[in-house]
């Protein structure tokens, strides 16, 4: 296959950036999109080009660390499918294919491909855990969790923190991601001691990183390579209506 | 031509000689306590955030130390922990299916080949039925059946089911649960998080670790840590193969560098080939990906009788198909442990009857499981695994037989450690995969995990502070000789691997590295072919050193300057793990050595000459190691020859 890349190049968070043509002749169908990418860095090494930044790890779909904004859509054409995961067979030869980084107010650049998603952190540290020090647990079989409910709690604790969800929306909100946490622990039984402050935490946390408010577009469940669904922000918001009357 | 000189035997002083179920209790006791009150005047470096590390952090920081974290991703969550699929085991007995402390450990000394040591295992097999508790209180979702209790499953090695899951990623959620807590106290100031950046060197002052050289990966920055303790948790060191399934950045960096610096290496050519992976489809190809065994409970594995037959294999009947697994060990069939079910995958490709492209392939056949469970069924249980196939080959594993052939997956060896997981460098604690303790020569399914966290939440913890409690810690500053020198060393290495502006890439060593040490040092080992590769890796290593070609500058990000840097160690590994397979003259779980092996093909052990684990010191670059012997005792696992028939 022959294909074209149009890659948005940067050198830098307060450099400027420009998308930059490269051909590659030599692409294969059964290539993923990041050892397409491998290809193109060794080529322009050898030729004494920057090769081009972007990040990655396990390249299985899993560790939530690639990530790039493929002809306009957070992780390319197919759906549930990281950008690791996605191979050229999707592509036809003679493509013409434009290569961005999530774009979105909260993730700054920090060098062509690569952006900073510390704010998504942030957020889990504000209140995306339960309190329960090592070695303070009780027996496991102590609390059975019905099977719906341990169901509901593993789809959305199947979230991988990539970022997607926030590129694809409109409004750069973390919607999809802080709601997934909320429902995966605020389902199980064990999380309910905390629930309330969880939530609020969890919101203000989003907010005060810059995040932007949800419309319900939509946009992000599509983008989301692990499918977490829109019920989990109808759960959020509940849970945080929920806790914000509480609490008066 | 020997490679290694022999040194004094080593020994573990920890372990106290009591009988094995009290080891860990009178170990606890005997430990030296630090005062709640005094443990915010000491600080521990912990590097890497993986199921170990993440663990180890959480847990010091909740018991009052001052944590220093580090990992090179952009957040602790990514660690490779996370790509675990199948489970974890634990002696929870909830089947009442004979299952006990006892059988666990058995199982792990037995599927270890009796080459691991007796007392960590056992400890290991006690703590496991904890760490399930712990996980389920964090809110780990494990699977449940419909009573609400959790659900169990078979692994490879073992005839109880005591693998607990979620779906086929247990390894994320367990993570995820460490992660979270390791969040809660960054979040509560107790732990001080360095993301994206990589450790460059262990500092050692007075002969026991203090520090460490890290470089900030966005900035370029490098600066030293000062602490009164380091915990390594860095991982294994598969990528030395280039191909494997580990993470691409998974380096071993940090553990090499700390045995450059005196800590001993254990067993270093103890590798293990996961039988089950996805083959690879052409030159370009960056990593390989694992199928979990797990799928091993239903899958039915075969290739074709005849040589050769390149017919679609719903045009092969039953009577030209040959389950091998099943017809060689029936008594577990497909669930044999990983090396045997690699090795016998390897030697029906030998015969030519492989699958797929270059005839590297057997078939991994669901097609009873449908019938017998039906798909719904079968999608339930392993649907995001039949999906990544997909993603992958392009094709539906519903419709069409998977295939597979074995990978590099876990290094079972790792910096030597006493049962106190502290290495030779006082100081120096080593956890998770990045050290050789729990497994031997080869690792049953589902115990990476247990270990990992084992390791982290409940075994460094106590016995941190017995170090800390038993030592005085005089102030150590940047001007110390010692640190100067380490931070001058480990600058002068990054701005040598930019100026030598050669003609090849780092990753065209590795990929060359990687093939020497899958031909020669992978699935089967010959006395020549590992004296070949002896022959050739020191004149790869010059080579890289005179014609690397690194692009940029060490002030800003720079992947490239970060590869090269990694792949430096890789080949003095590489070398040090040929020493260590070439000097080991039999065959003993993941190290198959054809010379010893018995008529059948099964490996053979020599019990009487390598009851040992193979401990080395280094000596130099391109120097001989020294060989210092653990010797090892098996006073409740008698030693017998494996039987999975």
């Amino acid at each position: 296959m022959k294909l074209t890349l149009r890659i948005w190049r940067q050198a830098g968070p307060a450099e400027p950036g420009r998308m930059v043509a490269y051909e590659v002749p030599d692409a294969n169908p059964d290539m993923s999109f990041l050892e397409l990418l491998d290809v193109l860095n060794e080529r322009l090494t050898l030729e004494g080009d920057d090769p081009v930044t972007f990040d990655h790890d396990c390249r299985e779909g899993i560790c939530g660390a690639c990530g790039v904004v493929i002809n306009g859509q957070a992780h390319g054409p197919r759906e549930r499918t990281t950008t690791c995961q996605l191979h050229m067979r999707e592509f036809s030869d003679g493509d013409v294919i434009d290569v961005e980084p999530w774009r979105s107010v909260a993730f700054g650049v920090v060098k062509d491909l690569m952006v900073d998603r510390s704010g998504l952190d942030r957020i889990i540290r504000a209140g995306g855990y339960i309190s329960v020090n090592t070695g303070s647990a009780p027996e496991a079989h102590a609390t059975p969790v019905p099977k719906p409910i341990a169901d509901t709690a593993f789809d959305n604790a199947t979230c991988i923190g990539c970022g997607a969800c926030v590129a694809a929306c409109p409004n750069g909100a973390a919607m999809l991601f802080a709601s997934a946490k909320v429902t995966h622990l605020n389902s199980l039984p064990q999380g309910a001691p905390e629930r309330t402050e969880r939530v609020l935490n969890i919101v203000e946390a989003m907010d005060a990183e810059g995040f932007g408010g949800c419309t319900n577009t939509g946009e992000c469940t599509v983008a989301c390579p692990k499918g977490i669904p829109m019920d989990s922000i109808a759960t959020l918001n509940r849970e945080y209506l929920r806790a914000s009357l509480g609490r008066k | 031509m020997t490679f290694y000189k022999l040194g004094d035997d080593i020994a573990d002083t920890c372990a106290p000689d009591v009988p094995i179920e009290q080891r860990w209790d009178k170990r606890r006791f005997d430990a030296k306590l630090v005062n709640p009150a005094n443990r915010r005047r000491h600080s521990v470096i912990i590097v890497g955030t993986g199921l170990a590390g993440g663990a180890a952090g959480a847990t010091l920081a909740e018991q009052g130390y001052n944590v220093i974290q580090f990992c090179y991703q952009d957040s602790p969550r990514r660690a490779h922990s996370i790509a675990a699929q199948g489970g974890i085991n634990a002696a929870k007995n909830y089947r009442n299916d004979g299952d006990s402390v006892y059988r666990l450990f058995y199982d792990t000394v037995k599927g270890g080949d009796f080459r691991a040591r007796e007392s960590n295992v056992y400890r290991l097999a006690q703590t496991s039925t904890q760490i399930i508790d712990q996980c389920v209180a964090q809110g780990v979702p494990f699977a449940r059946e419909y009573s609400g209790l959790l659900d169990t499953r078979s692994f490879g090695g073992v005839q109880v089911a005591r693998t607990f899951y979620a779906r086929g990623q247990t390894g994320q959620q367990l993570l995820i649960g460490a992660y979270q807590a390791l969040s809660r106290q960054i979040d509560a100031g107790n732990v001080e998080m360095h993301e994206r950046t990589e450790m460059l060197d262990l500092i050692v002052v007075d002969g026991r670790a203090r520090g460490i050289v890290a470089r900030d990966l966005v900035t370029g920055q490098i600066s030293t840590y000062l602490a009164d303790a380091v915990v390594l948790a860095t991982g294994g060191y598969g990528n030395v193969f280039y191909l494997s399934t580990n993470a691409k950045n998974s380096n071993t960096s940090a553990i090499w560098r700390a045995h450059r610096r005196g800590a001993y290496f254990g067993n270093p050519c103890y590798t293990q080939i996961h039988p089950t992976c996805i083959p690879r489809s052409g030159d370009y190809q960056s990593k390989l990906t694992l199928m979990s065994e797990s799928l091993r409970n239903d899958g039915r594995i075969w290739v074709p009788k005849n040589a050769g037959d390149t017919r679609s294999p719903d045009q092969i009947p039953e009577a030209e198909r040959d389950y091998y697994l099943e017809r060689i060990y029936p008594g577990f069939g497909n669930l044999v442990p990983r090396d045997i079910a690699s090795r016998a995958a390897k030697n029906q490709c030998d015969l030519g009857r492989g699958v797929g492209p270059g005839g590297l392939g057997v078939f991994l056949d669901f097609a009873d499981a449908i019938r017998r469970l039906g798909e719904d069924k079968v999608r339930e249980k392993y649907g995001n695994l039949f999906e990544m196939y997909d993603r992958i080959t392009g094709e539906d594993p519903y419709k069409v037989p998977m295939r597979i052939y074995p990978a590099v997956h876990y290094t079972m060896g790792g910096l030597w450690v006493d049962y106190d997981l502290q290495s030779t460098i006082p100081g120096c604690f080593v956890v998770g995969e990045a050290n050789f303790s729990d497994h031997g020569a080869n690792r049953l399914g589902a115990s990476a995990l247990m270990q990992g966290l084992a390791d982290g939440y409940f075994v460094l913890p106590p016995m941190l502070g017995n170090y800390i409690a038993s030592n005085k810690f005089d102030k150590v500053t940047e001007a110390h000789p010692d640190v100067v020198e380490t931070v001058n060393e480990a600058t002068g290495r990054l701005t040598k691997l930019l100026s030598v502006n050669g003609e090849r890439t780092a990753d065209s060593f590795h990929r060359e590295l990687g093939e020497i040490m899958w031909d020669e040092c992978g699935m089967a080992r010959s006395e020549d072919g590992l004296r070949k590769a002896l022959g050739r890796l020191p004149e790869l290593r010059e080579e890289f050193w005179r014609s690397v070609k690194v692009p940029g500058n060490g002030n800003q990000v720079n992947q490239s300057l970060e590869r090269a840097n990694r792949v430096s160690d890789f080949l003095e590994l590489g070398e040090l793990m040929c020493v260590d397979a070439l000097h080991r003259e039999e065959s003993c779980g993941g190290h198959f050595r054809v010379e010893s092996q018995t008529p059948d093909g099964e490996a053979r052990r020599d019990d009487d000459r390598f009851a040992y684990a193979a401990a080395w010191e280094f000596n130099g670059t391109g120097e001989q190691p020294t060989l210092h012997r653990e010797n090892l005792t098996f006073d409740y696992v008698h030693l017998a020859q494996r039987n999975y028939a």
